[in-house]
């Protein structure tokens, strides 16, 4: 049974931490401790999670600049509502149409990233940034024009299906997908790829083969951030997916720190809730948001967390406790056996 | 004929206001390679001087008076520019592109919600310097302010290129352009030849701003995104860090739109709606063919 546990540490504490989170947050919303605003809320921060880590396989460790990240959000939040309202009548389980209506978002930003992706990556730093830019200004200006998306009306009809634990387990494997894929032997290149390009090739990397996978899987989940957010609203408008949803987007990985995970829950738990509790300064949000990003950049240009991640392990967690048990009794013992030295 | 010669003096009108601010851009990348992202909201900084000063200034009417605005706007716009160099650049110019170009990214959000705090989000109504009458000028009927617009453009491009290839400061700019450390032991206060390019820079672009809210008639927050983000566009394709490339880059895209809202437009119906997708489809074809533009020269990465 130890060596079991000891085997499976970091699996069981993440699974038990996803677990743990979800039941305590499910259950205050269902015995109404939250109101139905701050489960909102709550589902909009699940969709903050889903774009910034995405983000952050494209910015934080592959080391590209993205600016267009809402551009894929857009076909995500598109493509899952179209094919939700022309299936409606066939799926009539609302999770498996969310799901089927998902796996068609991701295709479509998958593709969208390819034909962005694979032209774009051959540029460089803020070249690719204002290529990504360019790309979501053309599917806004796309979006905006075409019959099926309703225009500059906005879509609406949308199935409104989006429930709390639907939100939260797709967070979860996202997240977690992402983390382990970022763990792994092509995590890892991409990170040293980040770091320093020209020898991350003389070491044999295939740079541009891992450049590609990290720009798809990055407009892949972000796909999924989109289909998340177009049955939570229910309303979809190409106005919302402009530059400044991308800059939101930005600045939650920037000060979440690129290239971390947990960096990035954080940042976007906490961006989401601030301004919800600071509705009185509505105005001053994005002065305020503008005002941090180049602070950060100025004095912390690592953000919060750096490239660090915390780890979730409950045998680390032990260890940690135990040996803080450990010193504590130990310096008693000593500070007792002075005092018996000296009366 | 008629109609193809007011179309073709509309795209000197808007394509002077974008070679303008493409300047401002262009000067910046090619001194210290960043992407200004706050050039676009300097521009806006400028219409909304220029409106400040129209509505409080006397004699705002007169001809001198229209000078007058503009340059005390482009005076403060300069002001503006170098105090955003000092405050957010100087501290990261040894630090990763990335780095810079997020400050550059957050100063731009900082000034447009800066300005909507300050004049509120309600678009207000320039004051009409310019008398809004069509001219004859050599047969042809051009508007004043596009008279205006095309000619000072011209007179200031003429002054800032003269500037750059004959003077002592110009050939310091030409010298930290080419090799920062390298000017500086020649004696070259660089730290005051970027101050110069910031103030020059963004006096143009202010320039370009107070002409673009008068031919719109309207001052509000986010007028210099979208202008600001054609005119990097039109410094891309001119060739960014080159000062005539961001002039012609200025031009075709004023042509480009044209022909998209003049032409096409007649064959085309929905062609309006297109415009700006059809610029940006310029930008990533140029980057993907060309990334250093028309005149720009291309640099091979070094190990």
């Amino acid at each position: 049974m130890k060596a079991f546990l000891i085997k499976y540490d970091r699996i069981i504490s993440v699974l038990a931490v996803i677990l743990g989170v979800f039941v305590i947050l499910n259950t205050l919303i269902e015995a109404g401790v939250f109101s139905n605003y701050i489960r909102g809320i709550l589902i909009l921060v699940m969709i903050a999670i889903i774009m910034a880590t995405s983000l952050n396989i494209a910015t934080g460790f592959l080391g590209q600049l993205v600016l267009g990240h809402a551009g894929f959000m857009a076909l995500g939040a598109y493509g899952a509502a179209l094919s939700a309202i022309a299936l409606r009548e066939v799926i009539p389980s609302d999770l498996v149409l969310f799901l089927v209506a998902t796996a068609i978002a991701m295709a479509i930003s998958l593709l969208a990233g390819l034909v962005v992706g694979t032209p774009a990556l051959r540029l460089r730093g803020d070249y690719l940034g204002i290529m990504t830019l360019g790309f979501g200004e053309i599917v806004k200006v796309i979006l905006t024009n075409l019959e099926v998306t309703n225009g500059a009306q906005g879509l609406t009809r949308i199935p409104r299906i989006m429930s709390f634990p639907v939100a939260y387990f797709t967070m979860a494997v996202v997240v977690v997908i992402i983390a382990l894929f970022m763990n792994s032997r092509h995590g890892r290149a991409m990170i040293s790829i980040r770091e320093d390009e020209i020898a991350s090739e003389s070491v044999g990397i295939n740079v541009t083969r891992y450049k590609i996978i990290g720009f798809l899987m990055a407009a892949m989940f972000g796909g999924v951030g989109g289909s998340v957010y177009a049955f939570h609203i229910g309303f979809l408008s190409p106005t919302t997916f402009g530059f400044v949803r991308s800059i939101d987007i930005f600045v939650i990985v920037v000060l979440g720190g690129m290239g971390s995970l947990s960096g990035a829950v954080i940042a976007a738990s906490v961006l989401t809730f601030l301004p919800e509790f600071l509705r009185d300064f509505a105005n001053y949000r994005l002065l305020v948001y503008s005002a941090l990003l180049v602070l950060t950049m100025l004095f912390r240009p690592q953000g919060l967390m750096g490239t660090k991640e915390i780890v979730i392990s409950f045998r680390r967690f032990s260890d940690k406790i135990r040996a803080f048990w450990m010193k504590h009794r130990k310096t008693k013992a000593i500070e007792g056996g002075t005092d018996h030295g000296n009366p | 004929m008629d109609y193809v010669f007011k179309q073709l003096i509309n795209a000197l009108n808007t394509g002077s206001i974008y070679a303008l601010v493409a300047i401002g851009y262009t000067m910046v990348y090619g001194i210290i390679r960043l992407i200004n992202f706050a050039h676009g909201d300097v521009m806006m900084f400028g219409a909304y001087f220029a409106f400040i000063f129209a509505t409080s200034l006397p004699f705002s009417d007169t001809a001198g008076g229209v000078i007058l605005i503009m340059l005390l706007s482009m005076a403060a716009a300069a002001i503006m520019g170098v105090l955003i160099e000092k405050i957010a650049y100087k501290r990261l110019r040894r630090a990763p592109r990335i780095s810079a170009l997020i400050t550059a990214i957050g100063m731009s959000l900082f000034l447009q919600n800066l300005a909507l705090l300050i004049f509120k989000a309600e678009p207000k109504v320039m004051p009409a310097l310019v008398p809004k009458t069509r001219v004859d000028f050599f047969g042809l009927d051009i508007p004043v302010l596009t008279l205006y617009t095309f000619g000072f453009s011209v007179l200031f491009m003429v002054l800032l290129t003269l500037f750059v290839r004959k003077t002592r400061p110009g050939k310091a700019m030409r010298a930290v352009s080419q090799d920062q450390d390298a000017a500086r032991l020649m004696g070259i206060n660089v730290n005051s030849v970027i101050s110069l390019t910031f103030a020059l820079g963004s006096a143009l672009g202010a320039l370009g701003g107070v002409f673009y809210s008068l031919s719109y008639s309207q001052v509000y927050p986010t007028l210099g995104v979208m202008p600001g983000l054609k005119a990097f566009v039109a410094a891309v394709l001119g060739g960014i860090g080159n000062i005539g490339g961001a002039m012609l880059g200025g031009y075709l895209i004023g042509l480009l739109e044209t022909v998209t809202n003049g032409f096409l437009s007649i064959v085309w119906k929905e062609a309006t709606r297109w415009t700006d997708a059809f610029v940006f489809a310029v930008l990533i074809f140029v980057l993907l063919f060309k990334p250093s533009g028309i005149l720009g020269k291309h640099v091979k990465e070094k190990v």
